[in-house]
């Protein structure tokens, strides 16, 4: 780590298995799923019935009254979490300059509840009825301008959506402009799209699983693999420069050292974001200790992930895992959480496990599977891909 | 539904209904003539309340409202204004 590397001072994590950053770690170490039925709404006349699902979330205990006309269910978890990141990072944004601090964040989809009711609204009563606060609470930017508004925070700061590339995406932003010298950036993704008129959409991918037994609905690498299900979450991190996290004292999760993003073209860009990431890094395949894969649970898409990860660190050269299997894939949020997860790995040495799944031998990975595993981890990758071509790869150190 | 008078009581439970509550003292005490920024009110708030206003009294509200009354006592005036005008 040198001076002008870009640090992790705090988490913020928002999951199915867990509020709050203990909540989920004391969760996913051990392999616990928070995939279940949804209970959101009725989904019995929709072809997929799972979900992972935040449950005890009730944002009235945790925002100010005015904030709660005026946001969607992805808004508040977003609220929450920044200010979990900023209380865990130490910082009160109250005592610092308002433009040394930006937020940046990606979004899938925006606030998709709030908008369903309001859509609803139009359509059975008319014009009149919709709120006002429709005009932002939809927006895909929304969670950056909330974050931005409760905390003063008016350095640079904007949303990625690069569907669920975003969480890594949004991170690599505020990376740059930690670079170019903003002090503190709120970096990550949240996303919530639990609500019928989201579910619908979610569905038009194709790649739901229409399986209604959470053991058998989410195996990515598994010959049994047909799809996955969808969560909620995510989580948001205070990144800093280590200059300035130094200064202040800050303790340290680690640093984000590489990263890189590619499209598919001809060929698929995985593998290539992967050795742009490493290069980013200066660091070689051996380095790495783990990592967490994107476990797109669909057979061409494993097989595109797993021929990347066999071509760069070899058969069974590396630790994988995909701690998603546990929370469902929670879309801009995942690979967010990922990113979280990866330090809190690193920080007891432990590789939280990806369950129920049976990892098909012609993969040649070496998938850390039903029990979680001890490691001494400094290097984690971690890996997302976007619908449509999107591709993102993340080095992390302690 | 139509009704012939608008009072400040009105007007906080919409603005409460819409908008949420502020934090601080907010609406309590004497706020007839508090600029609604510093009750903790912003542009949109008021544009949700005037929406609300509209549908509860049966009335359509000028645009200018929002904009030029800036503290309840002016936004009461402009509403019963309206009203009176529909009564006639």
């Amino acid at each position: 780590m040198t001076a002008s590397s870009v640090v992790v001072t705090g988490l913020g994590v928002v999951s199915p298995n867990g509020l709050g950053t203990q909540g989920h770690w004391s969760a996913s170490r051990v392999g616990k799923s928070a995939i279940g039925p949804l209970t959101r709404f009725d989904a019995t006349p929709y072809p997929a019935k799972l979900a992972g699902e935040i449950s005890g979330f009730a944002a009235e205990e945790h925002l100010p009254s005015r904030l709660m006309p005026q946001t969607d269910q992805v808004t508040r978890l977003s609220l929450v979490a920044a200010d979990w990141a900023l209380a865990d990072a130490g910082v009160n944004p109250a005592e610092l300059p308002a433009f040394d601090m930006g937020v940046i964040t990606a979004s899938s989809a925006g606030g998709f509840e709030f908008s369903q009711n309001e859509l609803k609204s139009l359509w059975s009563k008319g014009g009149e009825y919709v709120s006002a606060y429709q005009s932002f609470a939809w927006f895909y930017a929304v969670n950056t301008g909330q974050i931005s508004i409760r905390n003063g925070m008016k350095g640079p700061s904007g949303v990625v959506v690069t569907d669920q590339a975003g969480g890594l995406d949004a991170v690599a932003q505020a990376r740059r402009q930690i670079r170019k010298g903003t002090s503190l950036v709120v970096a990550g993704a949240v996303d919530a799209l639990l609500c019928s008129w989201g579910w619908v959409g979610l569905g038009t991918s194709g790649r739901l699983s229409t399986e209604e037994e959470p053991s058998r609905a989410y195996l990515p690498f598994d010959d049994r693999a047909a799809g996955h299900v969808p969560g909620e979450g995510g989580a948001l991190l205070i990144l800093e420069s280590a200059d300035s996290a130094h200064a202040r004292g800050a303790e340290v999760y680690g640093e984000i050292a590489g990263y890189a993003a590619t499209f598919d073209g001809r060929e698929p860009g995985l593998r290539k974001a992967v050795e742009l990431a490493l290069a980013d890094a200066g660091l070689a395949a051996s380095d790495v200790d783990v990592v967490f894969a994107d476990g797109a649970a669909e057979p061409e898409l494993d097989r595109i992930e797993a021929e990347a990860l066999v071509e760069v660190f070899g058969e069974r050269g590396v630790p994988v895992t995909a701690p998603k299997t546990m929370t469902g894939r929670l879309y801009a949020g995942g690979a967010a959480l990922d990113l979280a997860t990866a330090f809190l790995a690193m920080e007891e040495g432990l590789i939280p496990p990806t369950v129920h799944t049976e990892p098909a031998e012609r993969y040649g990975l070496d998938l850390v599977v039903s029990q979680p595993r001890a490691a001494d981890v400094r290097t984690a990758l971690v890996l997302a891909r976007g619908h449509g071509g999107f591709n993102s790869a993340m080095v992390v150190r302690s | 539904m139509s009704r012939s008078t608008f009072t400040l009581d009105d007007l906080k439970r919409i603005l409460l209904e819409g908008s949420g509550a502020p934090e601080g003292d907010g609406l309590d005490g004497d706020v007839l003539d508090t600029e609604f920024t510093d009750i903790g009110y912003d542009s949109l708030a008021l544009l949700e309340t005037s929406s609300r206003i509209e549908r509860e009294y049966g009335i359509e509200l000028d645009e200018s409202v929002v904009g030029e009354a800036t503290t309840p006592r002016a936004f009461i005036a402009a509403v019963t204004g309206h009203l009176t005008v529909a009564a006639a």
